[in-house]
């Protein structure tokens, strides 16, 4: 899990990109890890339904922020329709190996919260799926 | 210095006792547990009282003529007096239930439906694990009362200042004896006789404070105490709810069914006395037989030595922490192990204490982050999550040693 911890995601989580809001988003979705409160919020600008912006907010653990910080650098120009269908390797992908199973919820909760506010209502846990 | 070295070389006799602590981790480490405050561990006669049940004379309590039967039966009651000597209550006051949250769920719906009415007031503290507040949150909303705080300042302490105006109309008061966050202890002494007098009935949430203190709940003079047997070396799904007899008499039932009764008919049934009242169904036996067990255990070390030892293990944590201080190490609560109990709550640098529980756990090391189940407490605080560290009979100093080692790892790991 130590491994887990390398520069480019210390580097994320301590500047995470397109971090804050947008005024007047087109969608947005909040979420809270349950098991330790790592908090999320994703709004979106559209344009011809696709991701034209995009801006993320909150508070937690390195691994949530940095991997809602790295997920998000890829979604511009996504379909919302293409961004429904997410697997979790689109976080995982990113972040590399050495997530263990206690922090699987922290790594997902951004991917979460994107794939809500892409379809409009709370979606399921991406590793649950 | 020379208590710790002494409670030193005994915790090391009693760690021998814990099959658990021999087991190395995964990663081939010695296991680090400082996650007591959560559950503790399970000395080997604890274990052994499980399997001796199942093995040697599992049987319904109660009514059973047989052989088996009667032992469980006989096991089962000794197990209840052994817990109200542990505490310093009758044995008719001690009532088994799955834990110290079914206990004060009990106290609500029962006695707390009974008593509670439209612009009562139920006073609470500020640090309330939500097991003492959730509760009291849905009583009010039943009742139309109204809840109050005691506050707690920046160290984690109980502000007295106003007790008398947040005790006045006051019919219940419902307090932690030991912060499960901060390790806070509270001052019941002081509380207590000023609730009587305002004439309040009195529930202490002993979670924490049963495992680690010295108790006799007559000299507290609490009305209600409860506490959960896995916090102090017992089974999980057993615990106990202290209640003065003449009020637990005068006490509707909270679950009914099997084994409450006195006289059942098709339309209306009498009740069984305290404690059988409180207790429907087929009990917890086996759990119950072994929690007697760890009292057991705690009675034959002292627990003056339980407390003394917790004193001086964190008087020792506190003074190897302060020297990470310099490098953004801050620690919450009273920092001061004569107004503590053995639990730490901390956060390092820019370190999320997730990620530092994390990185701990490569090192064998045992921490919890988050809430704590204190969430009120964390948002007035400030704090989104805090690391917490808290300690037993089995730790040591070389515990101590093994999380200041993490803490240097969890440095180089986020370059601190």
């Amino acid at each position: 899990m130590d491994d887990f911890y390398r520069d480019y995601i210390l580097d994320h989580y301590r500047s995470p990109r397109n971090f804050g809001t947008l005024e007047q988003p087109d969608a947005a979705a909040e979420d809270v890890n349950p098991l330790c409160g790592d908090q999320i919020r994703v709004e979106l600008k559209l344009d011809d339904g696709k991701i034209s912006d995009v801006r993320f907010s909150g508070k937690g653990c390195a691994i949530s922020q940095a991997s809602t910080s790295m997920l998000l650098e890829t979604v511009k120009g996504m379909k919302l329709t293409e961004v429904a269908q997410l697997p979790k390797d689109a976080v995982l992908e990113n972040v590399g190996i050495g997530i263990s199973p206690t922090r699987m919820k922290c790594a997902m909760l951004g991917l979460r919260v994107l794939k809500s506010a892409a379809i409009g209502r709370l979606a399921d846990w991406p590793d649950e799926e | 210095m020379t208590q710790t070295l002494r409670s030193d070389a005994k915790a090391e006799r009693i760690i021998a006792d814990f099959p658990i602590l021999a087991r190395p981790t995964s990663r081939g480490k010695r296991l680090v547990y400082l996650d007591s405050a959560a559950t503790s561990q399970k000395p080997r006669a604890v274990i052994q009282a499980l399997v001796d049940y199942y093995e040697q004379y599992n049987a319904n309590i109660h009514r059973g003529v047989y052989e088996i039967a009667q032992r469980a039966t006989d096991e089962y009651e000794q197990a209840r007096v052994k817990l109200a000597r542990f505490i310093g209550a009758k044995t008719s006051e001690v009532i088994w239930v799955r834990n110290t949250t079914e206990a004060i769920n009990l106290v609500a719906y029962s006695w707390g439906d009974q008593h509670i009415t439209a612009g009562d007031a139920i006073l609470l503290t500020e640090l309330e694990h939500h097991s003492d507040l959730v509760p009291w949150q849905l009583l009010a909303q039943r009742t139309g009362a109204q809840l109050r705080f005691i506050p707690i300042d920046a160290r984690g302490i109980h502000v007295l200042d106003d007790l008398d105006r947040l005790l006045d109309g006051c019919k219940l008061v419902a307090i932690s004896h030991v912060s499960n966050t901060l390790g806070t202890i509270a001052p019941l002494e002081t509380i207590i006789p000023r609730a009587h007098a305002a004439g309040a009935v009195v529930l202490v949430d002993g979670a924490q404070g049963a495992p680690h203190l010295p108790l006799d709940v007559k000299a507290l003079d609490a009305d209600f105490y409860a506490f959960s047997g896995h916090k102090m070396l017992g089974p999980t799904g057993i615990g106990c709810l202290y209640g003065k007899r003449e009020i637990l008499e005068t006490m509707p039932p909270f679950l009914s069914g099997g084994d409450m009764i006195r006289k059942v008919e098709y339309t209306q049934t009498t009740f069984a006395d305290p404690p059988r009242r409180f207790e429907a169904g087929t009990s917890n036996i086996a759990d119950a037989i072994a929690f007697g067990v760890a009292t057991d255990y705690l009675s034959a070390l002292g627990m003056p030595w339980v407390r003394e030892h917790e004193r001086a293990l964190t008087g020792y944590a506190l003074e190897r922490l302060a020297t990470l201080g310099p490098r953004g190490l801050a620690i919450y609560g009273p920092r001061d192990p004569e107004r503590s109990s053995g639990v730490i709550s901390f956060n390092f640098a820019d370190i999320h204490p997730h990620d530092l529980a994390s990185i701990l756990d490569t090192e064998g090391i045992c921490v919890r982050a988050g809430h704590h189940c204190t969430m009120p407490l964390m948002e007035k605080s400030g704090w989104s999550a805090t690391a917490r560290a808290s300690f037993y009979i089995y730790n040591t100093e070389a515990d101590v040693d093994a999380l200041c080692e993490g803490l240097e790892k969890a440095a180089r790991v986020f370059h601190i």
